[in-house]
């Protein structure tokens, strides 16, 4: 129940409410206001000193490269989240409408596993695979074909990104369309509605919400990633993680650093506010 | 039926026997903390690998020593967490040479007593009065090791010949295979170099930084891709990267030990050698045991140990440390070229003046460096 000034404070919610927001503010407001405040901070001496300039604000959205860094990032993450969205759909399908109760659920457990294993590791195995000399290319050779060039290139970023958001996203996409009420499919079905029509105008509006928050999941984590853009993708056409490195490693200017940390953030919140307002946007004429 | 086995005639404890051991294991913790107490810990500040058992070992056992290393990934972050720790924080501070200048300028290392290294024994003349490491007569950093970086390559496809010149990054079979090591530095140096700006390739006017961010931007093309010392490794080892620009024989040397088709040359436009240097960390309250370690390094066994490290080789600084490793480990020598005569010795390199000691650019700063580096990775 919302609190209203004049009412009487509920201590029992209070004291239960407090913890998140003690977490909150000491984990997640109070580092990005030092964050913002650090962006305006100066390095001498490989120390930072406190001051108010906008010198690094000006230098780094001066510089083509910053929006060279910021354009292919959004780039890469939005052709990944369409990648992973596209991927895990029919997968989320089949687990949510053909498989039977006890294998959706093992379905979901070994999608969980791969989060058992670093990250790292994972994305280092993709070495032996991807290489020239690695597995692909040597099914590929049997028949004739090959080798190509899969490392190093934006193709291996995007298999690096799939890594990290794919069983994610499958999951997620799971359990939002087996809470769809299956009576409203079957009545699209016997009033002659097609297969794809039913997933397009009954399953896809019905679990609209959770497709959208899969999404922006999606986007978010290969927003931010470093992994596979540095070592899948070889660092061509380094992403906004990988320009944070390359900015703290040379001369400490975590300031600079800061400067492009918050632009992200704030690129993400737009992202998050557009995609949440769309997912609990009402359709025409609901009330 | 069956009679059961007494658990201590199976070799498992009873619980007499564990509380016996438990008992012991109690009462003598405080003789165990005592003989700990005695062993001195020497905060070192290092790249990797330098302490790190194969290198430290031996002398951490003879000397009661303990050495807690902290490993940093270049100068500038060297400097920092020099700058952001209280002063004392590191006994132990191996830098760049090029760093040293620095360090002293901002009164993070103490001045060494020249005596007590074997100056004399240098292999060059220049390795005596390295530049920087003296100021106002006192000695401030003991040379330990050099290498040289040139052209790294994979022997199957590009031959010694073409590795004569920096000009085989640009072979058209090379394309997409050429790799860089991530740090602006060593690259746009070598590029200097290409162009032709020998001795003075860090002190370029403005016109010779423009022809070398030019010459550098041809480049981009044939890049396959912007490596840490890891990704270097890998894209060395896997084939994705038939030469690397930016390293030497600190990274291809581990690689040709374990059978890999690599070798890295200084090529007829000149190479780089890097220099890693001991200093001892100002307000250091173990300055007599770090000075002992610093002389352990600089003796032939020292010497040799540090041409060996596991995570990257390096040249002897002392006639007694190569002849050491000459007889120790004539093999290494071989490959190393640590050996009187042949023609990539580093010492025969820096004598023909084809070697030039890495620096930090003298008429731009380094940010415009760092800045044309981050344009040219977006290319």
């Amino acid at each position: 129940m919302p609190f209203k000034p004049g009412r009487n404070v509920n201590l029992y919610a209070l004291t239960w409410r407090l913890p998140i927001i003690f977490w909150q503010f000491v984990f997640f407001v109070g580092p990005v206001l030092f964050m913002v405040a650090m962006s305006f901070f100066l390095v001498k001496n490989y120390r930072m000193t406190e001051a108010f300039e906008f010198v690094n604000w000006s230098r780094m959205l001066s510089r083509g490269y910053f929006w060279d860094s910021y354009w292919y990032t959004v780039i890469i993450a939005s052709v990944s989240t369409v990648c992973a969205m596209c991927i895990a759909f029919p997968a989320a399908f089949a687990l949510a409408f053909r498989a039977s109760e006890s294998t959706r659920r093992w379905a979901i457990f070994l999608l969980i596993i791969p989060f058992f294993t670093s990250y790292l590791v994972r994305t280092f195995s993709w070495f032996v695979i991807l290489s020239e000399s690695g597995v692909v290319n040597a099914m590929l050779a049997t028949i004739g074909l090959g080798p190509y060039t899969m490392l190093n290139t934006n193709f291996g970023t995007l298999v690096g990104y799939m890594t990290l958001t794919l069983p994610l996203v499958v999951i997620l996409q799971t359990v939002t369309m087996a809470n769809i009420d299956k009576t409203l499919v079957e009545a699209a079905r016997n009033l002659g509605c097609s297969a794809f029509r039913t997933i397009w105008q009954v399953i896809i509006p019905l679990s609209k919400t959770g497709l959208i928050i899969a999404a922006i999941f999606c986007f978010i984590l290969s927003f931010g990633d470093f992994v596979a853009p540095f070592y899948l993708g070889g660092s061509q056409e380094p992403t906004l993680p990988i320009l944070i490195l390359d900015t703290t490693k040379s001369g400490q200017q975590w300031p600079r650093a800061a400067v492009v940390a918050i632009m992200m953030m704030l690129t993400l919140f737009a992202i998050a506010f557009i995609g949440i307002a769309l997912a609990y946007r009402k359709p025409k004429g609901a009330k | 039926m069956t009679k059961s086995t007494p658990r201590s005639a199976m070799g498992a404890p009873s619980r007499r026997q564990l509380l016996k051991a438990t008992g012991a294991a109690v009462l003598t913790t405080p003789f165990v903390s005592r003989a700990w107490a005695t062993t001195t810990e020497i905060n070192m500040l290092a790249w990797y690998g330098h302490g790190e058992p194969d290198v430290v070992a031996e002398y951490e056992a003879a000397n009661s020593v303990r050495f807690v290393p902290k490993y940093y990934a270049g100068g500038d972050n060297m400097l920092a967490l020099i700058a952001q720790s209280p002063p004392g924080t590191y006994d132990l501070i191996l830098s760049d040479a090029e760093f040293v200048q620095q360090l002293n300028a901002a009164g993070y290392i103490d001045p060494l007593e020249a005596g007590d290294y074997p100056l004399d024994d240098m292999l060059h003349e220049d390795f005596k009065q390295f530049p920087g490491h003296w100021s106002d007569g006192k000695l401030y950093s003991m040379m330990l090791r050099g290498g040289h970086l040139g052209v790294s390559y994979n022997t199957t496809s590009v031959s010694e010949e073409e590795a004569q010149s920096y000009s085989c990054f640009w072979k058209p079979e090379l394309e997409g295979k050429v790799g860089h090591f991530d740090w602006h530095l060593p690259n746009l140096g070598m590029m200097s170099l290409y162009n032709g700006n020998g001795a003075g390739l860090w002190d370029v006017d403005d016109a010779a930084w423009d022809a070398v961010q030019e010459t550098t931007m041809s480049l981009r093309k044939q890049v396959g891709g912007f490596f840490d010392y890891g990704g270097t490794f890998n894209g060395l080892k896997n084939g994705e990267m038939q030469a690397m620009c930016g390293i030497g024989d600190w990274i291809t040397g581990v690689l040709e030990k374990d059978g890999a088709p690599v070798a890295s040359v200084i090529p007829k436009e000149g190479g780089i050698q890097f220099t890693e240097s001991y200093s001892i960390g100002k307000g250091s309250e173990k300055a007599a045991e770090v000075t002992r370690f610093i002389q352990y390094m600089m003796s032939p066994e020292g010497q040799v140990k540090s041409a060996q490290m596991a995570a990257y080789p390096g040249f002897c600084v002392t006639k007694a440390g190569r002849a050491l490793l000459n007889e120790v480990d004539p093999a290494e020598a071989q490959r190393s070229h640590q050996v009187a005569g042949d023609p990539q010795d580093p010492i025969t390199l820096i004598n023909e003046g084809r070697i030039h000691y890495r620096d930090i650019p003298q008429q731009q700063s380094l940010e415009d460096w760092n800045d044309f580096w981050s344009e040219y990775k977006n290319a």
